[in-house]
């Protein structure tokens, strides 16, 4: 068998749209046919996964909760990607906007003010900001690649906030458990509505994902986003700087993955802890692309993967199986969202050479 | 034995995993590919290599599927960028995800199993040469078999016409394609190749390195392996000397923990990757060199006129 593919005249409207439905499809099928190999009912499984736990309005809410930081970084990397720079620190991000943002209610615990939920906001921010404007700087002065330095810096990040809990941050009233005092009830980010957990996080995402997508569609900076994603040179013919759209989109993706990581601190966790994110930088990148790199989009994408994460935490309880197919479907997902792609740009002619011939012997 | 002989030789054994993948991602990027999925591909042969040894109890039936794991996975890879020209960036990350994600899952059985150490072969007189002897001739199979791949990669490349092939593929595709070269199967290749060597890596972590399996134990070795090919400028045997430059900060930061040096061993645990960065830094601050250096294809898809 052969595969060709053959260039669209434009852009498929039909399969941008589809695209990444196809992709969901085939990861379920995927999915079924892996639990089927773990011994598992396939229906039962999959229904354990992506449907039970919409079926109740806690886990609605912890969907929300686990949505929210996904949405927010994912928003930020959509802007990066677009530009044509590959952010794959938000993990490193979101820790460091957390830490930062940590420091009104851990150090400066003893003031109580109204004022201390925004500026932790605020804080976590220029953390997460801060941060990616490491590979930013490096990238934009120092021609450093910024997959490599983002990346490394994950780790640092990680080091940094688990000598943080060991270390000077530790709860002295904490039995000597490797995390911070818990935030006081002012440093903590209230629920949106009233029947449950949910907090303000997925309020900002919203809110984000729909100012950047105003910003992508109808303002001139969404326009030089685009340009220089996709020609350095003609950006620089229009006068675009790509050494400042390398800052630009770092800081803007780099103070949502901190917002996101001081809200999750904030309204879920209340205190810091060695490890406060199950790689949702990582998981955000999945969402970016499934979305198809449109905050719209990544809304709904980002529900999705914390489906994924909801369900997995099902499936252990109903199943009795550990919690590893969850990464296996979203890394699924992600290779299939991107080989559905090319079906926008391209036609895809499969060539069944000695498979027709023997065929066409078969009926004669 | 001395202790800078001891140290000597766990630099190496600390140094052999990112030689290996990153001679493999070379000869890859030299086409023309850029594959960021060492760390799926290298943890996908750590979780194989380590389970076909349990099963077996061969450790050498381990390394080959450990070499066939990482092969396999990569092809993944070569299908989605290659025959489907999906963005390398995306996909490369992609296969670190899933590989991540399968090899926690199909190892998850062996988790805190005691493995079997890949035995020294030991050459009878060579030896016994005071200090150089135990440490260049009482090795195992994959520390002779990473110097023997760069020496091998390095003549391939440069050496042999299917070298100068590959070369022109990653340097120019359209040119490479004129001229008719197969251009999507010298990339196949050279990244089922890289594959194989990240996946022989991968052995070498859960067979030498820490004879077990744990989640995630290529610990970023697959990242800095790709940031060692930018090092050595795609130059072979730079490989080797900044292989062994990072296993000497890698390990001299557990002999400061072991000594009780007063600095939190969070902060030597960072170095390896603070290192990297410094590395890359004053590797690429010279746009010049990092032009002539880099492969003109790297990491542009190619799709064939017909």
């Amino acid at each position: 068998m052969r595969i060709e593919l053959e260039r669209r005249a434009g852009v498929s409207k039909l399969f941008s749209i589809l695209s990444p439905f196809i992709a969901l499809g085939l990861t379920l099928i995927f999915g079924g046919i892996m639990f089927m190999m773990l011994g598992k009912d396939p229906i039962a499984a999959l229904y354990s996964f992506f449907i039970e736990p919409l079926t109740e309005v806690w886990s609605l809410h912890e969907l929300a909760i686990k949505a929210a930081p996904l949405i927010l970084i994912a928003v930020g990397l959509s802007v990066c990607y677009r530009s044509n720079n590959w952010n794959i620190g938000a993990e490193g991000q979101f820790i460091m906007g957390a830490i930062a943002g940590s420091i009104l209610p851990v150090v400066f615990y003893e003031w109580q003010s109204p004022l201390v939920l925004p500026l932790m906001m605020l804080l976590g921010m220029l953390g997460g900001a801060l941060f990616a404007g490491i590979p930013a700087f490096l990238k934009a002065h120092l021609n450093t690649n910024e997959i490599l330095t983002s990346l490394m810096l994950v780790y640092v990040a990680q080091l940094f906030l688990d000598w943080l809990v060991r270390g000077p941050w530790r709860n002295p009233g904490g039995m000597n458990f490797p995390e911070t005092r818990t935030f006081d009830a002012t440093a903590i980010l209230p629920e949106m509505i009233a029947s449950g957990r949910a907090h303000w996080g997925f309020g900002f995402a919203i809110i984000a994902a729909i100012l950047v997508w105003f910003m992508m569609r109808y303002t001139l900076k969404g326009f030089e986003i685009t340009v220089l994603g996709q020609s350095q040179r003609a950006g620089r013919f229009a006068g675009f700087s790509s050494r400042k759209m390398i800052w630009f989109s770092m800081l803007l993706s780099g103070a949502l993955a901190g917002l996101a990581g001081i809200a999750e601190v904030s309204g879920a966790i209340q205190q810091l802890r060695p490890v406060i994110s199950p790689g949702y930088g990582f998981t955000a990148i999945i969402v970016a692309f499934l979305g198809r790199l449109n905050p719209l989009g990544i809304v709904v994408a980002g529900l999705v993967l914390a489906l994924t994460y909801l369900g997995g935490e099902a499936v252990q309880v109903s199943l009795q199986i550990s919690d590893k197919p969850i990464r296996v479907f979203q890394g699924l997902l992600l290779f299939f969202v991107l080989s559905c792609d090319t079906l926008i740009h391209y036609k895809i002619r499969m060539m069944w050479y000695d498979l027709s011939e023997t065929a066409g012997k078969g009926t004669r | 034995m001395g202790i800078f002989e001891a140290m000597l030789l766990t630099i190496i054994t600390a140094a052999t995993p990112l030689v290996l993948a990153a001679i493999g991602e070379l000869v890859t990027e030299r086409s023309g590919v850029l594959n960021l999925g060492v760390e799926g591909m290298m943890v996908m042969g750590a979780a194989c290599g380590f389970i076909a040894t349990q099963v077996t109890g061969s450790p050498y039936i381990g390394i080959l599927a450990g070499i066939a794991a990482g092969a396999l996975f990569s092809l993944l890879f070569g299908f989605l960028t290659l025959t489907l020209v999906a963005n390398q960036v995306a996909t490369g990350l992609a296969l670190t995800i899933l590989g991540l994600g399968v090899s926690s899952m199909i190892a998850e059985p062996y988790l805190g199993q005691s493995g079997i150490k890949l035995p020294q072969i030991v050459f009878p007189v060579l030896s016994d040469i005071p200090f150089l002897g135990p440490v260049l001739f009482k090795q195992d199979l994959i520390f002779y078999l990473s110097i023997a791949l760069v020496a091998g990669v390095n003549w391939f490349l440069f050496k042999s016409r299917a070298g100068l092939k590959l070369r022109s593929v990653g340097d120019s595709h359209a040119s490479a394609h004129a001229l008719g070269i197969n251009v999507i199967r010298t990339r196949y290749l050279a990244v089922m190749f890289g594959g194989a060597c990240a996946g022989l890596a991968g052995a070498q972590l859960s067979l030498v390195y820490t004879p077990q399996w744990a989640e995630n134990m290529s610990a970023g070795r697959g990242w800095i392996a790709l940031a060692l090919v930018v090092f050595a400028s795609w130059r072979p045997w730079r490989i080797v000397a900044g292989g062994y430059l990072f296993g000497a900060v890698s390990i001299s930061q557990l002999y400061a923990q072991a000594f009780g040096i007063g600095i939190p061993s969070q902060l030597l645990s960072a170095l390896p990757y603070l290192a990297t960065i410094i590395v890359l830094i004053l590797i690429s601050h010279n746009r010049r060199m990092t032009l002539i250096n880099t492969p003109a294809s790297l990491g542009k898809s190619f799709v064939p006129d017909r």
